[in-house]
């Protein structure tokens, strides 16, 4: 039976279409997978009475031949998409217990088309972390282990999504990215991470972080695999007025692992001073796969890279902290009651949010406040059009760029604790682009001296994530990371 | 001419601008699908968007958009092809988001001026500064339980358009003309009802005094002000509680106030209330708001006959005064009304018996234009009676009363009660005899210098005719036999 779990999506469609195995086997497999992965704490919820549930009605479909483009595929649902009927609570104590009546229109599209849910996996609180260690409902642990056996964090937000995937325990994954949060924990958990396009997937029903950076997105183990989920997310959305209104291309066709004559920008500025060899040199390692499959290689500069981590962490706060303050305590969530509103008010939020969400909160505030404005707010959105036309400029040289995922492996669970500019460091090479708004993805490349898995980044133009697709898909062939967690191997042993 | 206050200290000059607050007529609010039905159960009109639930968005209702174009194109103002809605961040409970989504820099109408008519026949020029939209908050009940608060949202949501006029109100009837006006501006275009009783129009008055000709003094506002009455009263108060201050040689603190009509006073709000700092920011939930020229001039087109227009297409079409003109299109059916009771009639006594007679009776009955009992045509048909000498003016009294009794048209009554006039001058020369014959006294002082008798005569035969003999032909007999 575990063989079912490591399987890729594409061989289980085409294994539940040809009756080697049932959505419900298929469904048990990974409930079976998830219950043994208990230690990872990667669900905040597990849903497996719905997952038996769905894949019964899914089989039951596939039998009338009215089976959608991923039905019987178990996936694991980040917890800060709403889900009808079913907990959802952005890892946060002030939603613990908040059921919504509705459905996001990601995971609509998902369950339309026959998806299986086998739980709301684990984030950083309202998706505000690079480490999974800010949950309110504990820290997720990375299946896979350094040498010496210490607990390694997932990376974040996206951190449950990515441990359960890379644990075999689910085919795939929703995941939000904001300023890296799906590309660099699956960087951390050696699987395939890709965020597509700012407006690409629809945000309505996804709780805020910050709205003009938050973008939905998928984790699975191949990128032909986080084709075909994206492809049953993305669309337009009428209630969604940052959602595009254009046609969503065949993703999994862009995949033909030819990519002659396309030009690949390296931008010097991800060039770091402190940059781990093993960063550099497994970047190096992918530019000799991208010149073997007969691209160009092209030297590119994007001048204001130093200035996107400060940039991100001024817009990013101050969208979040008016985001936020919906969670009041007066109609759903938490309340704690006080003598007076305003006690009520503090009372609640400072019993319902963790301290890194305060942090930001107070951060965004700070930088909103009469007096600031201009300063923070008004300058980073300026230095932010000027970072967005870097890229513009990049890509009239080249296609696509490739960069490293992040300027480290999975670093043990505490470790950046103490200090928060330090965790801040995990997005420098993922915030650039999610502050253009362009479509990003990170495949495993590659595992460290310590036998940890690192990511390389393609990030391409707005709206062609078919060329990142292509790329990504050659850089997975050349690369034929293999790996697997040591968890996993116990298991199997 | 501004409105000058004495004080004892010499004269005061008072500098008044306003924010009018109109919630948009539009069957959905700004930003949801939800019902904007004024008085339904409470709560019963709130989408998961109204409730602020996690990860819900704002998309923008269309109609809204042209409403407030069409606004923007009838107070003469700028519409701004590019605006932005921004957030504007407090925490209260009937404000379930957190913040309120309003535009802030860039509004989507920017500078005009409207007109406004004084009493003593003169129009003034008002500066609009902007009018931009925004979301209306629900509402807080005190009073439902011995302990908690109860939250409505119904309101919650709903398009308001926040109107803001230069500092170039010089006073309380200036006000009360101007909220007027703007009033029948947005009933004309069909994009506020106007109605300041239910809060769907409020003002909030900033009302500072200064010595004329000096530097402008510093303002006190007056919040959520919701009748023209109150805003003359409230700024009445207002001006002698300024000035008292100031010639007491006191300060005048920049502060919200709130409008007691009970008590007929201003109070100062709690000054925590002015501690807000709303840290406004453009929402990134909405794209800005763009809009094409082409969009702009199919809504312009659209555009009703506006009161200004209609005034002065009422003076030069009809004949009428400034003032009649502004009575009868103060309100557009009013104007309506009066048009098909002109139409191809005396105009002037159309405007004369609409005003003095209808409106008249209207008003002791508290009744609208759209109740009178009368209607347009059959009113005109009255004065088609009195223009073609069928009836006097005194018995078109008295078919009027009837008419406003039974409904009917004037024809019928006329004849039913043989009202006709008597233009028989073989007829009425008898009754003009009988008279002369009945007051030999009078008609020899009248002969010798009493010019004034000409009148009783008048009456008497007018009596003796029960008023249906034609009083052109009276004069004219009378003043043939008494020469």
């Amino acid at each position: 039976m575990s063989d079912l779990t490591h399987m890729s999506i594409a061989g289980a469609l085409k294994g539940l279409e040809s009756k080697d195995f049932t959505a419900v086997e298929l469904a048990q497999a990974h409930i079976d997978a998830v219950e043994a992965a208990k230690d990872l704490n990667a669900f905040v919820t597990e849903t497996p009475e719905i997952a038996l549930k769905q894949a019964a009605e899914s089989d039951k479909r596939r039998a009338d031949s009215k089976a959608g483009a991923l039905d019987g595929i178990p996936l694991a649902i980040k917890d800060l998409f709403c889900t009808e009927g079913v907990q959802t609570t952005a890892s946060s104590h002030i939603l613990e217990g908040f059921v919504p009546q509705y459905e996001s229109t990601v995971t609509a599209n998902l369950f339309r088309e026959g998806a299986v849910m086998l739980g709301k996996a684990s984030l950083d609180e309202f998706a505000m972390g690079s480490g999974n260690t800010h949950s309110y409902f504990g820290n997720v642990i990375n299946p896979w282990k350094g040498e010496d056996g210490k607990p390694l964090v997932p990376g974040g937000s996206s951190g449950g999504s990515a441990a359960i995937v890379a644990a075999r325990a689910a085919m795939g994954a929703t995941g939000t990215d904001t300023g890296g949060s799906i590309r660099q924990p699956a960087s951390f958990c050696g699987i395939t991470g890709v965020k597509p396009t700012y407006g690409r997937c629809s945000r309505w029903g996804v709780i805020a972080f910050a709205s003009s950076l938050d973008q939905p997105g998928v984790l699975a183990r191949s990128t032909e695999d986080c084709a075909l989920l994206l492809q049953s997310m993305a669309g337009h959305d009428p209630k969604d007025s940052t959602s595009a209104q254009k046609d969503v291309p065949d993703f999994a066709a862009a995949i033909t692992g030819d990519i002659k004559g396309f030009k690949i920008g390296i931008p010097k500025e991800y060039r770091m001073d402190g940059m781990p060899d093993e960063i550099e040199k497994l970047w190096q390692q992918g530019v000799e796969w991208i010149k073997d499959a007969g691209a160009d290689i092209v030297d590119i500069s994007l001048p204001h890279t130093k200035y996107a981590l400060a940039t991100y962490y001024i817009i990013a706060p101050a969208e979040a902290s008016s985001n936020l303050a919906r969670y009041d305590g007066v109609r759903y969530g938490l309340r704690e009651e006080g003598e007076d509103l305003r006690a009520m008010y503090e009372k609640t939020r400072a019993a319902g949010f963790g301290d890194e969400v305060k942090r930001r909160i107070m951060i965004g505030t700070y930088v909103l406040s009469a007096g600031y404005y201009d300063a923070y707010y008004i300058k980073a959105q300026k230095v932010r059009r000027l970072i967005s036309e870097d890229f513009t400029k990049a890509f009239e040289q080249c296609d696509a760029l490739l960069t490293p995922t992040a300027p480290s492996a999975a670093f043990a669970i505490g470790e950046n604790e103490d200090d928060p500019i330090k965790m801040y460091l995990n997005d420098v090479f993922t915030v650039p682009a999610s502050l253009a708004g362009l479509p990003g993805m990170s495949v495993p490349a590659g595992l460290n001296a310590d036998g940890l898995p690192l990511g390389l980044q393609v990030i391409g133009r707005p709206w062609d994530e078919e060329t990142v697709f292509k790329v990504g898909g050659v850089l997975e062939e050349k690369a034929a990371f293999t790996a697997l967690p040591q968890s996993v191997i116990r298991k199997a042993a | 001419m501004a409105q000058l206050t004495k004080g004892k200290t010499g004269e005061w000059e008072t500098v008044i601008g306003m924010e009018v607050h109109a919630q948009v007529i539009a069957e959905s609010k700004l930003f949801s699908g939800a019902s904007t039905k004024f008085g339904a159960e409470p709560n019963s009109q709130v989408s998961l968007v109204d409730a602020a639930m996690p990860g819900m968005l704002p998309v923008l209702n269309e109609h809204v958009v042209e409403q407030a174009i069409k606004t923007g194109l009838g107070i003469n103002s700028q519409v701004n092809k590019h605006s932005v809605f921004a957030r504007k961040n407090y925490f209260y409970p009937d404000l379930p988001q957190g913040y309120q989504i309003s535009q802030f820099d860039q509004p989507i109408v920017g500078e005009g001026t409207i007109e406004i008519d004084l009493k003593d026949g003169t129009v003034k020029e008002i500066g609009i500064t902007r009018m931009h939209l925004e979301q209306d908050a629900g509402k807080s009940l005190h009073d439902q339980h011995p302990t908690k608060s109860y939250v409505d949202l119904n309101r919650s949501g709903c398009a308001l358009m926040e109107i803001v006029s230069e500092p170039d109100i010089r006073g309380p009837e200036e006000a009360a003309a101007y909220i007027s006006k703007l009033r029948m501006i947005l009933r004309y275009l069909g994009t506020c009802d106007g109605n300041m009783d239910e809060g769907s129009m409020r003002a909030d008055v900033n009302i500072s005094v200064r010595k004329p000709g000096a530097e402008l003094g510093t303002r006190a506002e007056i919040k959520n002000v919701n009748s023209v009455k109150a805003v003359q009263q409230s700024i009445d108060f207002e001006v002698q509680r300024q000035i008292e201050i100031l010639e007491g040689g006191g300060e005048i603190k920049q502060e919200t106030r709130l409008w007691d009509p009970d008590k007929n006073e201003t109070r100062s709000m709690r000054s925590k209330e002015e501690a807000h700092d709303y840290r406004y920011f453009p929402d990134p939930d909405l794209l800005p708001l763009e809009l094409s020229d082409e969009q702009i001039e199919r809504i312009r087109k659209t555009l009703p006959e506006l009161p200004d227009e209609k005034k002065h297409r009422f003076m030069d079409e009809f004949g009428l005064s400034a003032y009649d003109a502004s009575v009868l299109i103060a309100e557009r059916p009013r104007a309506d009304y009066y048009e098909t009771v002109a139409k191809d009639r005396d105009a002037k006594l159309a405007a004369n018996w609409v005003i003095n007679e209808l409106l008249g009776i209207l008003n002791k009955n508290d009744q609208d234009i759209a109740d009178s009992p009368i209607s347009a045509e059959n009113l005109g048909g009255m004065i088609g009676l009195i223009s073609d000498n069928t009836i006097s003016g005194k018995i078109a009294k008295d078919v009027f009363a009837e008419m406003y009794k039974s409904g009917k048209d004037a024809g019928s009554i006329v004849e039913e009660k043989g009202l006709k006039q008597v233009t028989d001058t073989g007829a009425i020369e008898a009754i003009v005899d009988e008279v002369l014959a009945e007051n030999p006294d009078n008609v020899a002082a009248y002969k010798g210098g009493k010019d004034k008798l000409f009148g009783f005569f008048v009456g008497q035969v007018m009596k003796k005719s029960q008023g249906k003999a034609n009083p052109a032909a009276v004069n004219e007999l009378l003043k043939q036999k008494l020469s």
